[in-house]
């Protein structure tokens, strides 16, 4: 088994599952019938692409787990998704900010990895690409309805950049597997993402009349399995269902 | 039968027949055929291989496909596999004019082009046609509608919301 590939799959995998799973909570609860219906689709769109990501990763590991093994039955620390993703939905305000600050990211580390050598992340890629870009559209859509909305709107909105800013600056850090596959032509060389994430960024926070955090303190640790407290508790729910009966399907 | 569907994918035509009996579960007027779906469909050796392709990542409709898909060709006496492919990917493109007349008629407007697309779906223009009374003074309620492939819209003259099948290239 090429466990670098494997590692790497899952680092691209998790964060996907993650979020899917966070948008997912919102399943009844959106704001209003509409902003639940589209969080309920991001929340599809990235399970099915994780759907295709962790079947690759099955293949590779060739333990006989499924991909349903591998993204219901690892322990919190195995789980190797960026801090930001698993941040809770505190309000819309966060659960738009978090959204949109992954959806850059995520737009232009697919563009890149629809060129990797690897056929199947390219394809994978490649369908994800279109649909990731309905994503960001409606999230960038929200930080500017938000941010150059009503005071309170607009303070709620600051707020949540404020908070979630710390978690941006992980999204392009290195793993060892990163490292590997970049080498090999398969990965994306995520440091070089950097300056044109946060030139979109700011230029959509600017157009919303939202300053830009000046903190240059960041969290980091998901990539390696350390996690903030929430994890843990999205976890138990996602899980829930095959902790208590094992192997359940349906 | 539609000639651009045989155009853009691979499919022996003795096996359309059946092929055509699939349609998708969640927009029964639209066979699988007409939506583009299928890429491929030989028979080799007394097995007919078929590769589909899903038109959303999480398109919860494509288990169904694939099952009834089987159904169909076991049905017809066939051994059949498979395959799900996800390149080249799927694009609206692909679904045929009848198609495209059974949305409209279904109560779905079709795809439009990719720029008119991003202008409806931005809100900037006023281009979706209501498939209730044909009028264009139609505005954008959200870009996600009631599945993933789908945006909901209103009519402002007869008031009538629908959906408008989104755009993917
Ligand atoms: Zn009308």
């Amino acid at each position: 088994m090429n466990n670098n590939l494997y590692k790497y799959i899952l680092g691209i995998a998790d964060n996907s599952l993650i979020l899917g799973q966070r948008m997912g909570e919102l399943t009844g609860h959106g704001p209003s019938l509409e902003t639940d219906i589209a969080c309920t689709n991001i929340s599809l769109d990235l399970f099915g692409q994780v759907r295709s990501y962790y079947q690759y990763a099955a293949k590779i590991a060739g333990d006989g787990r499924t991909e349903d093994d591998i993204a219901m039955l690892r322990k919190e620390r195995e789980y190797v998704n960026v801090l930001l993703v698993e941040q809770p939905n505190t309000d819309f305000a966060h659960t738009m900010a978090r959204q949109f600050l992954f959806d850059v990211y995520h737009l232009l580390f697919l563009q890149e990895l629809e060129k990797s050598k690897d056929l199947n992340l390219s394809a994978i890629a490649k369908k994800s690409i279109k649909e990731v870009s309905y994503h960001q559209r409606f999230s960038s859509d929200w930080i500017k309805r938000l941010g150059d909305g009503t005071e309170e709107s607009h303070q709620k909105m600051q707020d949540a950049i404020d908070d979630l800013w710390t978690y941006t600056d992980e999204l392009f850090h290195q793993t060892e597997a990163d490292k590997a596959m970049v080498k090999e032509g398969i990965g994306v060389d995520v440091t070089k993402l950097k300056d044109n994430y946060y030139q979109i960024v700011n230029s959509v926070l600017e157009e919303s009349t939202l300053s830009i955090p000046k903190s240059k303190y960041f969290q980091k640790g998901g990539k390696q399995g350390i996690h903030t407290e929430h994890l843990g508790y999205l976890l138990s729910d996602l899980q829930y269902m095959q902790r208590t009966y094992p192997n359940m399907e349906w | 039968m539609n000639k651009l569907m045989i155009e853009h994918a691979d499919i022996d035509t003795e096996l359309i027949p059946i092929l055509d009996q699939v349609s998708d579960p969640e927009i029964p007027v639209l066979t699988i055929l007409d939506m583009g779906v299928v890429r491929y469909a030989k028979l080799v050796d007394n097995e007919v291989m078929i590769k589909l392709t899903p038109t959303y990542s999480g398109c919860p409709a494509m288990d169904v496909i694939s099952d009834d898909v089987k159904a169909a060709f076991e049905k017809a006496g066939y051994k059949v596999s498979i395959d799900l492919v996800l390149t080249p990917a799927w694009t609206t493109d692909w679904i045929s004019e009848e198609g495209r007349d059974a949305l409209e008629k279904y109560g779905i407007a079709p795809p439009l082009e990719a720029d008119a697309d991003k202008d409806a779906l931005l809100g900037n223009k006023r281009i979706v046609k209501c498939t209730n009374c044909g009028s264009q003074n139609t505005k954008l309620v959200s870009q996600f509608g009631s599945t993933a492939c789908k945006a909901l819209f209103q009519c402002e003259d007869c008031q009538e919301p629908f959906d408008y099948f989104k755009c993917l290239k």
